[in-house]
Formats: C-alpha cells, structure tokens, sequence
C-alpha cells in the first residue's frame, strides 16, 4: 500500500508474488539472526528453508511473518484485493489482522497454538469468531468439516486438545489456521515432535492441503525428506546467511555450497 | 521440424567442497537438437555422463555453462537460467521424466500416484483416475494393488508404475532411464508400443536404453558420448 | 454528585476522631475523581487509579467504597445492598461505615436513594436519572480467562480483539447446550468496549442498558475504575442463533407474589421443603406493603423464613 509496485524489481511473470522479501535483517549479535534475506513467493508456492539448529531459520520465519521486526530490509505482502502492503509499515492492529484471517502460523509445539483447555471446535472457530463469524450452528459445521479434512473422529469436537495425541493436536492447528482459508501460511519445524508413521500421515495431509487449497506456504524444518516433499524451493541457511536457494531436488541433489553439500551428505539413509 | 529440446555447449562440472575440493567435468560443450516425434538414445559406457545429462535436461543438476532450451514458439524456456517456479511448470506441462527408481510417498495409492501429473495438468479426478486405470491395466499391475501404496512393490513393479506415471499426461518431452531395466519381455513390448505412440503423437524422447532390442526399437538416432 | 459543595465544609463533617469526610483524603478522592471522569468519558474502558488501604480486607467491596467516598456529599442519601438484601453482614457493615465517617442519611428505599452501593445485584425497582450505582468488582478484566497477560489484554482492548469472548460462549453451547454463563455475563458498552459487568446476575444486564442512572464499577484488588455513563448502550454478547436470554422461574415470590423479579430459593427444612422469594428485599416489602399485593405465604410463614 505505501510502496508503489514499480519500484519492485520483479521477474517478467504474468503472476505477482504474494509476498516480497527484500535485504530483510533481523541479527541479535553478528551471526545470529537472519541477514540480507530476498525473496519472491509466488501463489501456490511452498518455500523451505533449511539449515542446522541456530542458523536463524526459526528468526526469519518469525519476522516473515510479521511477529518480530527487522532491523532493516523490507516485506511486502499483496492482499487478495491486489493491494501491496509494506507489512512492518501497517499499524500494528493490520498485522495482528492478517494474522488472523490472511495469514496462517503453525507452530513446532501445538500447545503455543493451540488454546488447550477450550474444545476442539472452539479451537477451530475462533478465527471464524475473531472475524465477526456469530452463528453458533454454522460454527460447528465448519468445526465437523475441518475435522473431517485433517482426519480426526468427528466425535472428538467437543473434547480439548489436551486429551489429544501428538499428531492430532498437531492436525487440530492445522485446521485452526485453515479455516479462515488464510492466503499465506508460515509452518515452523510442522512435524518435529512426532513419530515418524504420524509424520507421514500428516506430511500427506499437509501436501494435499497444500495443492488443493493453493497455498503459499513457507515451511522452516531441518528435515530434508520432508523438505524434498513439501517445498518447491529451498533455501538454505548457515549463520544466518542465506548460502544457497533454488529448486528443491536441485538443491538436495546437485548442491553447490560447501554447506549445502556437507549437509546434505551427513543425511543418513534408513 | 521444430527443436523441442535444444542443448547449446552444455558444460557441466561438479565440485566436491567437502572432499578436498576436488572437480571434475562430466560433461563437456555438449549441445544437439531433438525434434518433435523423434526419440534419441544416449549412447556411451558407464560413467560416460548419460544420466548427468538427462538430469541436466530435468534441471535436477544445475548447469554452469551452456542452454538447455525446452518447448516450443512462446513457451520456449533456458532452464539452465529459468527460475524455479518456470521450471516446475515447465515439469507439469511439457517434460515427463521416467527414472529408474521410483520415489514413493507414504501413505500414497498408485493410482493417486499415477493420476496425479494429469491432474497437475488441470484434468478432472475422474477423467485422470479413468485413465490411470487403463494404463496400469496395460503394464499388466492386478487391479487389487490399485489402492495400496507402492512402497511395497517389487523392482519391476515400481518401474511400470513409474512408467504409467511418466506417460499418462502425454507431455511433449519425455526423458527416460532405462525405462526397461528390470522387465520382462511382455512388459518390454508395452513399453516399447508406449514410447512408439508417444512419437506418433509428437513426442520428442530422450533415453537410454541398455537393452539393444528396445534401443534398435525406438531410436531414431543416437548421441555418441564418450 | 454533590461531593464538591462538601469539600469545603469537610472538615466541620461529622467525621469521628479527626477521620475526613468519607474516611479517605481530599487528595486521594481527588485522584479517585479524575479516574472517574475518564472512565465516564470511555464508557467501559478500565482506568487504573491509586488505590488505598481500605479498613476492610479486599473482596468485600473495598473498589466500591472508594468509588463511593469519592462522589458521595453529605446531602446524599445512601442504600447499600449485597444479593439485593440492605440487611446482610456486608450491607450492614458498609452502611454503618459511611454513616460513621459521613453523617448521611440511609435508606433501604432504591427510590429514595441517590447513591446505591451493590454487590452482585441492580435493584429491581427502576433507577432514575441523577443516581448513582456502585458496583463492587472482583475481576474487572473480561478477557482474563483466556488470556493471562496483562499487557496482552490491554492491547486486545484498544485493538478491539474480542473473538475470543465467543469462544467462552461457544463452549458454553457445546458443553451444556445453551449458554450456561449466568452471572458476570460479559457485555459490550457503547459498542466499543468489552466489559466484565461484575458477578451480577445476567438477569440484571437488561438494566444496565440506556439507564438513566450513573453507574460506576470499583475493583479495590485489581484497582481498576470504569463506567457506563447514563443513557448508553450496554449489549449482552450472544449468538444470532442462540440469542441472549436471562432466568426466568416457574415460580413466583411466596412473598410477595412477584413473577418478574430475580428469586433466591431458601431451604426451609430437612424435609426438601423451599421457598422462592425476591433476591431484592425492598422491592419485595414494598410490594406487601402497598394496598392489594397479599402475601402469597402466610404471614407466619414469611416471618419464620425472614427471622
């Protein structure tokens, strides 16, 4: 919205990005954060970013998805109505917006996004309610559906998340953060709790999800199958330097970086 | 004719950082044409740089040097530069690739995994799923694996479904290795009349073939890469 | 609020012992007054005021009478009520309070009193305008349950995050099939603020809408001020399909026969024998002192009840 769009060095597709990253840095101490960061995530796309622990992974999700300022550098988001918004220059009762109905955070550890001693329906309906959503029936169809669709008993609606096991709480906050049919989702290490059987089958649902929904997702993980499996590009990071980015399967099989290539070989085959 | 795939003095060299730096080139100033309806074999011993350069023509391996342009008229593309949502486009509408091995998702039937590059293409579940059936009716897969993951399969089981998936969207470009390997002689002969109606529909076709009877059968020309 | 004529004549107030008028300083009803304004300006909106150790333990209605200190004058009359009842332990122990520290007149008459100080019940006779009612609160912030934070609730306030206030009512629905919220049932004021109306019972919160009387709400713990000033809107949060809705009985007061007021049932022995009867006492004598309201129950009866 304060930025006129020219300005935006883009590449020539019929498409804009959904959003726009540029020179995005957010340090703590040198080395520690996420430095001189861009890039473009176009509708439908699903971004990695991978890296060691501490290599500010977790950081540039959190200021990509309006939680933590940057020192510098820029984030532009273009809403549904085409209209670009600088996301650090909105007051701050627009961000916390987005976040609600736009955008979409799901977090490593279900309970910091779930509410865990209300229900499973009212975990689901209160971004519905949040958005002015005041028909209680309505609610709870949208609450049975979205059940439905990450695949937990139906029955199991009125029952708190606490009562849930890993996989399920952390289906439950993926259809939290569906409901809204957000534009844009920010997924930090989705399936870094569990075992691998319930990985897999939350890995699927998050793919179809994904694909049927057009998401544009970015998805932090340290994971590289899951990576390869969900992300159309990669991003790699060390000490808070963006190494390396480009096409998945090209990253992971043909890697370029000395990092990269160290990492990717360290990964031990089952 | 038109060039689907024209390759400009490919030079592709890979460098082990972690090994002591060392580097070597693999492939080097390579460039031909493959035509419309034409299928080329790679011809060259192992190690030669075949399954480089059909990763390469996949922008699965990065290229240094050189262009790889892909398609025709206005959807022409260098993928040695393009970026990578043009390239997984390019993947879903125009460049079918059959690998060796088949990369299975858990979790995932085979028909879904079968149907699932023409309904990356836009078709309907039904028309896909239609046709997903016939095919892995024709590479002779029991209809009672239809719905089981492919996991479990055996080597040349996977192959036929990585097969049914490379060629149930009909793309215009298909890159295949050794899409015979581990088949028997009645599968074989599917595959080959497969690779023949895909010319006959246009197709250009890149391959490598181990089997000399399939190679004879299909290639209009080879590549000399050693 | 005839408080300001009395300042100057304070100090010759019938104050005992060399206590100020109404116990507390010029200076700290002074502060306790600019909170009070702008509370009134914002209806709803929880001012933060200083507040002063009160000679009665928090939780029994120490934010109310430092909100009463600070408006009452001597002119005024004062009724003080706890469950609707002048006569209860608190009501006695508050009116005998200011009575000591102001010399004013009480009353348990709601028509004849200008200030009205309340725990958990709005009298049932209709204030008018030109009086006050002073809510005693325990929790003022609405948003507590869910949200432990204060600094994160003040923001939801000014951002007007008010999602989650449904979700309270939704598992109410979910769980009980109706809204089961009774008391302190949350309000909107002015159509901005979200506001805890105090334990009263929601059988109370359509008397707190458009009501031309000034009410005031004091938490002495939390030390919070707000207000609804006189004439505003107060709407009770709900469900276009599972609407607001208050109590109601399939009795009516054995006392006084009221099928309209808030009833309090009493048990009256071991054999599971119970009365219904009119959680406001003065509404309920006054309707069986006025010509044609008999008592339902005997007159035996109500007195065992009532002793």
């Amino acid at each position: 919205m304060n930025q006129p769009a020219q300005t935006i060095e883009r590449t020539p597709a019929t498409e804009q990005p959904v959003l726009s990253v540029r020179n995005l840095t957010k340090l703590y101490a040198p080395s520690k954060g996420c430095h001189d960061v861009s890039f473009d995530l176009h509708p439908g796309e699903v971004l990695g970013i991978v890296g060691e622990s501490g290599s500010g992974k977790t950081t540039l999700l959190k200021t990509l998805s309006a939680r933590l300022a940057p020192d510098r550098g820029e984030l532009l988001y273009l809403n549904s109505e085409q209209q670009l918004m600088d996301v650090y220059q909105l007051p701050e009762f627009r961000r916390r917006q987005l976040l609600r109905s736009d955008w979409g955070v799901v977090h490593q550890h279900p309970q910091d996004g779930l509410r865990m001693r209300v229900s499973a329906g009212a975990n689901i309906g209160e971004r519905l309610m949040a958005v002015g959503d005041r028909h209680y029936q309505q609610l709870r169809q949208r609450g049975l559906g979205w059940l439905k669709a990450v695949e937990i008993d139906e029955d199991r609606i009125d029952d708190n998340p606490s009562t849930f096991s890993g996989g399920m709480q952390q289906r439950l906050q993926i259809a939290r953060n569906l409901v809204t049919h957000p534009r844009l989702v920010f997924m930090d290490e989705p399936t870094g709790g569990l075992d691998v059987s319930v990985q897999a089958r939350l890995l699927d649902l998050l793919r179809n999800l994904v694909m049927d929904m057009n998401l544009s997702v970015v998805i932090v993980t340290h994971d590289l199958a899951v990576a390869r499996l969900l992300s159309h590009r990669l991003m790699v990071m060390r000490r808070g330097e963006v190494v390396e980015q480009g096409l998945t399967d090209q990253i992971l099989d043909d890697p370029q970086h000395p990092y990269t290539q160290l990492l990717v070989s360290s990964v031990l085959a089952p | 004719m038109t060039a689907m795939i024209d390759v400009q003095n490919l030079t592709k060299t890979f460098t082990l950082h972690n090994q002591g730096g060392v580097s070597f080139t693999v492939l080097d100033n390579v460039s031909f044409q493959v035509n419309a309806g034409e299928c080329v074999a790679l011809h060259g011993n192992s190690g030669s740089g075949k399954s480089t350069l059909m990763r390469s023509l996949y922008a699965n391996y990065k290229v240094h040097s050189g262009q790889i342009w892909l398609g025709s008229g206005d959807e022409r593309i260098n993928i040695a530069v393009a970026e990578p949502r043009d390239i997984l486009r390019l993947r879903d509408q125009t460049i079918g690739y059959v690998s060796q091995f088949l990369r299975v998702i858990p979790r995932v039937s085979t028909l879904d995994v079968v149907m699932e590059p023409l309904r990356r293409k836009g078709v309907g579940r039904e028309q896909a799923s239609a046709a997903a059936k016939a095919l892995l009716e024709r590479l002779n897969i029991p209809e009672r694996l239809w719905s089981l993951s492919p996991s479990t399969f055996s080597g040349g089981e996977q192959q036929r479904v990585n097969i049914a998936r490379g060629f149930i969207a009909k793309l215009p470009i298909l890159l295949l290795d050794e899409p015979t390997a581990s088949l028997d002689a009645a599968n074989r002969q599917v595959v080959i009349e497969l690779i023949t109606e895909a010319k006959a529909n246009g197709a250009a076709i890149v391959g490598i073939f181990h089997d000399d009877d399939v190679r004879s059968d299909v290639a209009d020309r080879l590549i000399d890469m050693t | 609020m005839n408080a300001d004529r009395h300042e100057h004549v304070s100090s010759e107030a019938a104050s005992p012992e060399g206590y100020n008028f109404a116990y507390l300083d010029e200076q700290t009803k002074r502060m306790l007054r600019r909170a009070l304004l702008k509370a009134v300006a914002v209806p709803g909106y929880q001012v933060p005021f200083g507040g002063r150790e009160m000679p009665l333990p928090y939780g029994w209605g120490t934010g109310g009478i430092q909100v009463t200190a600070a408006v009452i004058g001597s002119d005024d009359v004062l009724k003080v009520i706890d469950q609707g009842a002048d006569d209860t332990t608190n009501a006695v122990s508050i009116r005998r309070f200011f009575v000591t520290t102001t010399g004013v007149d009480t009353t348990e008459k709601t028509c004849d009193a200008t200030v009205i100080q309340t725990r958990h019940r709005i009298p049932e006779t209709p204030l008018s305008e030109g009086q006050i009612l002073v809510y005693q609160v325990p929790i003022p912030e609405p948003l507590r349950f869910i949200e432990p934070s204060e600094t994160e609730t003040r923001k939801m306030h000014a951002l007007q995050e008010y999602g989650v206030m449904h979700v309270k009512l939704y598992e109410d629905i979910a769980h009980f099939g109706h809204i089961a919220t009774a008391y302190a049932y949350p309000v909107k004021v002015n159509g901005r603020y979200v506001m805890d109306p105090s334990p009263i019972p929601k059988f109370d919160n359509p008397k707190m809408h458009q009501s031309p009387a000034l009410q005031l709400f004091g938490a002495g713990r939390e030390k919070r001020i707000y207000a609804v000033p006189p004439f505003t809107d107060v709407e009770s949060l709900d469900f276009e399909d599972y609407p607001f809705e208050i109590q109601s009985w399939d009795h009516h007061c054995d006392i006084c026969g009221a099928s309209e007021s808030f009833l309090d049932e009493v048990v009256t022995d071991d054999q599971g024998g119970r009365l219904f009867v009119c959680s406001d006492t003065d509404y309920c004598r006054t309707r069986v002192e006025a010509e044609g309201v008999q008592a339902v129950a005997s007159p035996a009866k109500t007195q065992e009840v009532l002793s």
